[in-house]
């Protein structure tokens, strides 16, 4: 890999929501970094905070949301001059995110295309309205071009089908409009938000390999966020997994997938059924996920966790880096030096070193 | 019922929608399969193909249009005495697929779990009504404690959970679980499929179990059906279903089902199938049968090219 | 990581010990509560309930402790300005109007609150039946609404007092016979949406029958919006009393409700213009807490609002 460039980096950023008299801590205390034309992954259950993180990096935060500290750094070169810039979205006025970020810069695929699109529009003009807002491109210009994306996103008559409504397409097609529109102004991020969930599984697969075509052809970076593991397997570069508002473990797919440390990455990876596993129950993490309403002390996780110590009772864990990477990081006490040694699920183990060799043979 | 006697038969089971004067949707549309005491049979398709309408069909939320649904030996398809209905509103139960819609939110969780309890008036005392839901209550993760709460308390896994309770109360011989998983993230389903397995081997219930994504399917299933477009195109056991897929379109499903391995998956390509291009004809096919429980949806040289194509793979 | 103080204990492994297979579930402010706290947080509906409580209190006590009769006619005090004695002055047969605008109210009220309660009732049951059953049912049904929903409330009454004598029951009478229907309108919308929840499905399949589904299941799901509409008749009711009064169809003299006053005080607005302004800010007044405290009704039962 020759110089990485960072276009993205999150610091220490903590997001409430206010609900009733409550407050709701969504997001506690994120890092997140996002290289040129890399793929990240954030994977958690629902109401992990996952979906938060990324509407405000959009600057989409519902109106009773607040970032309560920490900042959000974009980079990118200036179109004429090549220079530099760096801005923290989190100062930005809401007019600024509009005209200089939103659809521009970064771009947003949503997990149901029916909803994310406008139903009394045409396609075409769906495409093209955001680069006639954001450019000022023509309007024959802005045509041609949204021809050609439809056509890059396999779209068969391109030309024929700008005239169409949403609700003539069928599911698989209108992601693939989704994606479109995404693309219409060039961002060099791109946020997937469960793309597929909403999809069949046949489909699936298209919509991701799609995706990865694109980033591909237009080097750009995305963000997958989903519970998904089979889709991170499939896209990601690098994993983020999230429990409660806070990234557990972070760390190359690789490290995440064949080394997974945290035990909650250990109950996320055992849980998806192998097409090999029998009889014996699948491995599950016990419980629910903490209601967030609740101030929690200590460890989130450890009232589900059967690796608990008596310390995740009273202080959150830090951030430990695993020896011999610099990439993996975990928040578990287990990884502190006094710790008592625990190692991962017998199943898992085996597991792992299965997909190990099958993935030798594979390579 | 002892184990192994067929529970649930459905023969050439079709069921048309009428949506106005001239269009009919043919949503199910000549299936048959059996189920039986004790076993899980799984029913896989994507959305459209027939598999939601076929389990509602089953349990009598629809007037099927036309064959015959034989429910331990009562003919349940037709206009039903009241012993079959009595029969089948005691001995089926249904588990639904929205966690956030599938319980009522204005009651709480003891009435909401006693509700057949309370409908069949089958206890004698309301005490005896509050230990059986407590029982139950217990039986799938969650305490006594919780029976006066709502559902809007709860997480989506602990509302599926208060829905299995609700279906399982009763003590049905059969229960269709229609997507019961797949509103729940991953870690979640694991947990309901765990349970659903649990209470299996303590009921001794048979599952239909509905869903559009085949691995699940196959860890809890002994038999599966494929469905695509209102046909059963393709039914065996887990084992033959995945080790000599026969039809294009199970091939389809089983390539797309992802892989949590990234080696793999990384360089893996999903095959594709669309039966408007493949020159298949669902309506003019029958059933062939390659073992006594595995069987394929074709026409003569269908069946023999399916055939040739399976031979080159090995 | 220095700056972490362990306990000698803190790396003991403790999740063995720990009871994960029965969930906790953090307990949550009972629903009631939290409808309770959002309506509070809503001050217009505050004053809106507190101002009806006390509007009707006083229609229920002033004219009973009073020193002054209701109907107790003296010319010799005549058109008096309000004063400390006369607290909303009198009207031009010498009557306290301040006994005379409660008296009316009181009036006001029954009149919309009993033909609001019988709508309810109506239209509930009607739009049930007509959402819940479908079909040919609902057809029928729907066809008879329209019918009865063009004929106009004014040619109802005319055609009732014809056979009816102009009287509390009449105007009563005329009331329900068209304000039902937007009550069994919307009935019959949240009916449709609900019953294909899967919940009603479940209920279903367990072998409930139309009533259990339709008052154990149904009903309480959509009781919110139909109190919130009902809430919402009432000033209609009250203002389409008045304005019958005020066509001369209302309730017949000397029976006081409010249109009856402001239509006496009509005649003389120029010249004593406190017996039409007073009986008329008490009015306005009763309507709008009506609207307000509904508004609040609405916001703290249905809260629209997005939740993150």
């Amino acid at each position: 890999m020759s110089q990485r460039e960072k276009i993205l980096e999150i610091r220490d950023l903590n997001i409430s929501f206010k609900t009733g008299n409550k407050n709701v801590k969504a997001i506690r205390g994120v890092n997140l970094d996002l290289y040129k034309g890399e793929t990240i992954a954030i994977v958690g259950e629902s109401g992990s905070g996952k979906s938060v993180t990324t509407k405000a990096i959009m600057g989409i935060l519902a109106k009773n949301g607040s970032i309560d500290s920490g900042s959000i750094n974009y980079t990118w070169h200036d179109e004429k001059t090549g220079e530099k810039i760096t801005k923290d979205i989190v100062k930005m006025s809401e007019k600024e995110i509009q005209t200089e970020i939103r659809g521009r810069k970064i771009a947003m695929v949503f997990q149901d295309p029916m909803t994310s699109l406008n139903p009394t529009m045409t396609i075409g003009k769906q495409i093209m309205e955001p680069m006639m807002y954001h450019y000022g491109t023509s309007k024959e210009e802005a045509f041609k071009k949204a021809v050609k994306l439809l056509e890059e996103v396999g779209i068969t008559d391109p030309e024929a089908r700008m005239k169409n409504y949403p609700h003539q397409l069928s599911g698989g097609m209108r992601q693939r409009v989704v994606i479109a529109i995404a693309l219409s102004c060039d961002p060099y991020v791109l946020i997937c938000d469960e793309p597929t969930t909403a999809l069949d599984v046949t489909i699936q697969a298209k919509i991701l390999e799609l995706i990865q075509d694109i980033q591909k052809k237009k080097g750009i970076s995305v963000i997958y966020i989903t519970h998904d593991l089979g889709v991170v397997a499939k896209v990601a570069d690098f994993v983020n997994v999230m429990y409660a508002g806070k990234i557990v473990e972070k760390g190359l797919i690789d490290e995440i997938f064949y080394d997974p440390r945290h035990p909650y990455t250990w109950g996320l990876l055992s849980a998806m059924p192998d097409l090999d596993t029998d009889d014996d129950e699948l491995y599950t993490i016990p419980g629910s996920p903490p209601n967030l309403t609740q101030e929690i002390v200590g460890d989130a996780f450890a009232p589900r966790n059967l690796y608990a110590l008596n310390i995740d009772k009273r202080l959150d864990p830090p951030m430990f880096k695993v020896e011999g990477s610099n990439t993996h990081e975990v928040a578990s006490w287990l990884m502190h030096p006094k710790a008592p040694h625990v190692e991962m699920p017998e199943s898992l183990k085996k597991r792992i070193n299965k997909m190990k060799k099958e993935g030798a043979i594979n390579a | 019922m002892h184990k192994g006697d067929t529970i649930l038969e459905v023969k050439d089971l079709k069921q048309h929608f009428r949506v106005s004067r001239k269009q009919t949707v043919k949503a199910v549309d000549g299936i048959s399969f059996e189920i039986k005491a004790g076993e899980t049979y799984g029913l896989v398709g994507e959305s459209g193909s027939g598999k939601s309408t076929t389990g509602r069909s089953i349990i009598r939320l629809y007037q099927p249009t036309q064959g015959k649904i034989i429910f331990e030996g009562e003919d349940i398809s037709g206009k039903m005495s009241n012993k079959a209905l009595k029969t089948l509103r005691t001995k089926m139960a249904m588990i639904f697929q929205d966690p956030m819609a599938c319980l009522n939110p204005r009651k709480k969780v003891i009435d909401i779990i006693a509700q057949g309890l309370d409908i069949h008036h089958a206890y004698s005392s309301i005490e005896e009504r509050n230990e059986k839901v407590y029982k139950m209550l217990e039986m799938v993760g969650l305490s006594r404690e919780h029976a006066n709460r709502y559902p809007h308390q709860f997480s989506g896994g602990q509302r599926q959970r208060i829905g299995i309770a609700r279906a399982l109360i009763m003590e049905p011989d059969l229960i269709i679980a229609d997507e019961a998983i797949s509103a729940l993230d991953v870690s979640i389903q694991a947990q309901v499929v765990n349970l659903m397995k649990k209470m299996q081997k303590e009921t001794g219930a048979a599952y239909l179990f509905i869903a559009h994504d085949l691995s699940m399917v196959k860890y809890i299933s002994d038999r599966i059906g494929v469905l695509h477009l209102g046909h059963m195109v393709e039914t065996g056991t887990a084992e033959e279903i995945f080790n000599n897929p026969l039809h294009p379109y199970t091939k389809s499903l089983l390539s797309a089902i992802p892989h949590p391995n990234p080696k793999i998956e990384k360089t893996r390509k999903s095959f594709t199938y669309d039966y408007a291009t493949s020159g298949l004809d669902y309506e003019a096919g029958y059933e062939h049968k390659i073992t006594d429980t595995h069987s394929v949806l074709a026409t003569d040289e269908e069946f023999e090219q399916f055939m040739a194509n399976a031979k080159k793979s090995f | 990581m220095e700056d972490y103080k362990f306990l000698p204990d803190d790396f003991e492994l403790i999740g063995d010990k720990q009871n994960i297979m029965i969930d906790e579930v953090a307990p949550s402010k009972p629903q009631w509560k939290d409808i309770l706290d959002r309506f509070m947080e809503n001050k217009g509906a505050v004053i809106g309930i507190c101002l009806i409580v006390l509007i009707t209190l006083l229609a229920i006590i002033v004219p009973m402790v009073s020193r002054w009769g209701v109907n107790a006619e003296n010319t010799a005090i005549a058109n008096q300005a309000p004063s400390s004695v006369h607290f909303f002055g009198t009207d031009y047969l010498g009557r306290d109007l301040w006994v005379r605008t409660w008296q009316g109210t009181r009036y006001s009220l029954i009149i919309a609150v009993v033909a609001v309660v019988i709508d309810v009732l109506i239209g509930i049951t009607y739009g049930m039946i007509s959402g819940y059953f479908g079909g040919m049912v609902d057809s029928v049904l729907q066809r008879i609404q329209e019918i009865i929903n063009s004929i106009p409330t004014l040619v109802v009454l005319i055609i009732l007092l014809t056979v009816m004598k102009a009287s509390l029951t009449t105007v009563i009478v005329a009331l329900i016979f068209t304000e039902w229907i937007p009550m069994s309108r919307i009935t019959r919308a949240q009916v449709l949406k609900v019953k294909e929840d899967e919940f009603v499905l479940a209920s279903r399949t367990l072998g409930a029958g139309n009533i259990f589904i339709l008052f154990k299941e149904i009903l309480p799901n959509i009781f919110g919006q139909l109190i919130i509409m009902s809430m919402m008749t009432i000033p209609n009711a009250i203002f389409y009393e008045a304005y019958l009064a005020f066509v001369g169809l209302g309730l017949t003299k000397p029976l006081a409700s409010l249109g009856t006053l402001i239509n006496d005080g009509f005649s003389l607005f120029q010249v004593h213009p406190h017996a039409m302004v007073i009986p008329a800010i008490v009015m306005a007044v009763l309507m709008l807490s009506f609207n307000l405290f509904g508004d609040g009704l609405r916001d703290a039962l249905d809260p629209t609002m997005k939740e993150m």
